[in-house]
């Protein structure tokens, strides 16, 4: 139980003494989820909408599909992209292996299948009557696909923040592809997991604290955004 | 409510701001290395990259993983540079063509540690004699079972004993994880388990010198642990910073950076002997 209470104190200490190597793994855990969530909600959310609002042929298939993605373990995202982009993999050229982006490769197609498949949904349990009301009301199409648009950001907000708690609290894709090289890409999880190797619990916690800390900021803003 | 939108907004921007804007570090020249977790978990890492950086203005990049992982990322030119200890795994991937110049730089040795109480009786016997009580009693062993150096060298000792290897054992217990969550697995089961001198100094460091499980077996010769560098055969990975790796390699066996292996110290204890040519 001790080290329970002194991983509080640790916390409190490298976030007050301002720890450069705390500090760089926050740095890093923030960018590269911020590098993976522009990605995935530039393709995921155009995406989920044109899943959830137009009709097509194999749509259902799809929607199996992505659903099914939603239980994409980290480890193998992880095994898969450093396979990918290791020296011998096909996409070894980019010299994508233990940086912020290729981390970011793999956080992608983690948060991908749920922005698509909850802005999906978001769009397919729009209210029916919505688009009668625009189309009496004289809406031509591309007012009746903006107004849809309108009327769904507070779920695809909710998308994001489901996404963005997935992405930040992975360790399998940082540790695989990022390595948990110090200074360069050791995340506020990898660093929790190597903590946790060193048998210095204390240090894990604090680092998990900070972790929740952000989270909890994070969903704030957006909670204030929202209540507009 | 307009307010909250504001600072909120602010929020956000300011997260996104400062991630662009604060740099990345510098160094031009940067080694990729990959090490066994018992460089890295000590602290010696720690200790020699930042003069490596200041001697020759190259920056070490580092990732911990078991010595197999690591050999594999050489084979697959991701690293430059290895710092293992699994001799005769080592000696077949120069053979094999994947690594070159294999210099020894230092060692320590392996100890075998177990409860206080020691319930198999194996204090002070050989590796042989310990591990046949252990397996008479059937005693919890806890075992890295990585692939790791650390493994490696386990299961070689299993052999010296002319037995099966305990694979499918009740007893026999394989963490797959790094050595000292596999010593606080241990700890916690009450079991025994092998491991080098240097991590065991660290867990007993980290717990300010009084830990659940003591060194019970060592100094046997079978016990050495022989650490080397190598440098990932240029030939194999034509990218490979294959200068930068000799540089490097060369530093570790030179005089200041045998000093400070010779000097790292926990808890007043030496935890590595240099031993480079």
């Amino acid at each position: 139980m001790e080290f329970l209470v002194d991983g509080f104190l640790t916390a409190f200490q490298l976030l007050f003494s301002a720890d450069e190597q705390t500090f760089s793994a926050i740095y890093a855990t923030l960018k590269v989820s911020i590098y993976s969530m522009v990605a995935s909600l530039l393709m995921g959310v155009p995406a989920g909408f044109c899943l959830g609002y137009f009709q097509f042929p194999g749509k259902r298939q799809i929607r199996l599909l992505t659903d099914t993605l939603l239980a994409l373990p980290t480890v193998f995202i992880g095994l898969l992209v450093y396979a990918f982009i290791s020296s011998r993999g096909p996409l070894g050229h980019m010299g994508l292996l233990f940086t912020l982006p290729g981390i970011a490769v793999g956080q992608t197609i983690l948060a991908l299948p749920i922005v698509i498949s909850l802005s999906a949904t978001a769009v397919e349990s729009m209210d029916r009557h919505l688009r009668v009301t625009l189309i009496s009301l004289g809406a031509d199409r591309k007012h009746l696909l903006f107004s849809s648009l309108w009327e769904i950001r507070h779920s695809i907000l909710a998308a994001a923040l489901t996404a963005y708690g997935r992405v930040m609290t992975e360790v399998g894709i940082s540790m695989m592809v990022g390595g948990n090289i110090k200074w360069h890409t050791r995340t506020i999880t990898t660093a929790i997991a190597l903590e946790t190797n060193k048998g210095l619990f204390g240090m894990g916690i604090a680092l998990g604290l900070v972790l929740m800390g952000i989270a909890f900021a994070v969903n704030i803003s957006v909670s204030a955004l929202r209540k507009r | 409510m307009k307010k909250h939108t504001w600072i909120s907004v602010a929020t956000l921007t300011l997260i996104l701001a400062l991630t662009t804007i604060l740099p990345a570090s510098g160094a031009d020249r940067a080694l990729m290395m990959a090490t066994t977790t018992s460089t890295d978990n000590t602290g010696l890492l720690d200790v020699l990259a930042p003069e490596f950086t200041k001697a020759t203005g190259i920056e070490l990049k580092w990732t911990a993983v078991g010595t197999g992982k690591a050999l594999k990322m050489g084979e697959n030119c991701d690293v430059d540079v290895l710092l293992v200890h699994a001799p005769a795994a080592e000696m077949k991937y120069v053979v094999d063509g994947f690594g070159i110049n294999r210099r020894e730089i230092m060692y320590n040795d392996f100890v075998i540690i177990g409860p206080a109480a020691d319930p198999a009786g194996v204090a002070k016997k050989s590796v042989k004699d310990a591990l046949g009580a252990i397996r008479a009693k059937k005693a919890i062993f806890v075992s890295r079972g990585d692939n790791s150096g650390t493994h490696k060298k386990e299961l070689s000792l299993w052999e010296s004993t002319g037995a099966d290897l305990p694979e499918k054992e009740q007893w026999y217990v394989q963490t797959g994880q790094g050595m000292l969550t596999t010593i606080n697995i241990a700890a916690e089961r009450n079991g025994y388990t092998m491991t080098d001198r240097g991590t065991y100094i660290k867990y007993e460091a980290n717990l300010n010198g009084n830990p659940p499980l003591k060194i019970l077996v060592e100094g046997d010769k079978i016990l050495l642990n022989q650490y080397s560098v190598l440098a990932v055969n240029p030939s194999n990975c034509e990218k490979s910073q294959f200068d930068l790796a000799t540089e490097f390699s060369d530093w570790l066996a030179g005089g200041q950076a045998q000093g400070l292996i010779r000097d790292f110290k926990l808890m007043g204890k030496q935890l590595f002997t240099p031993n480079a040519e």
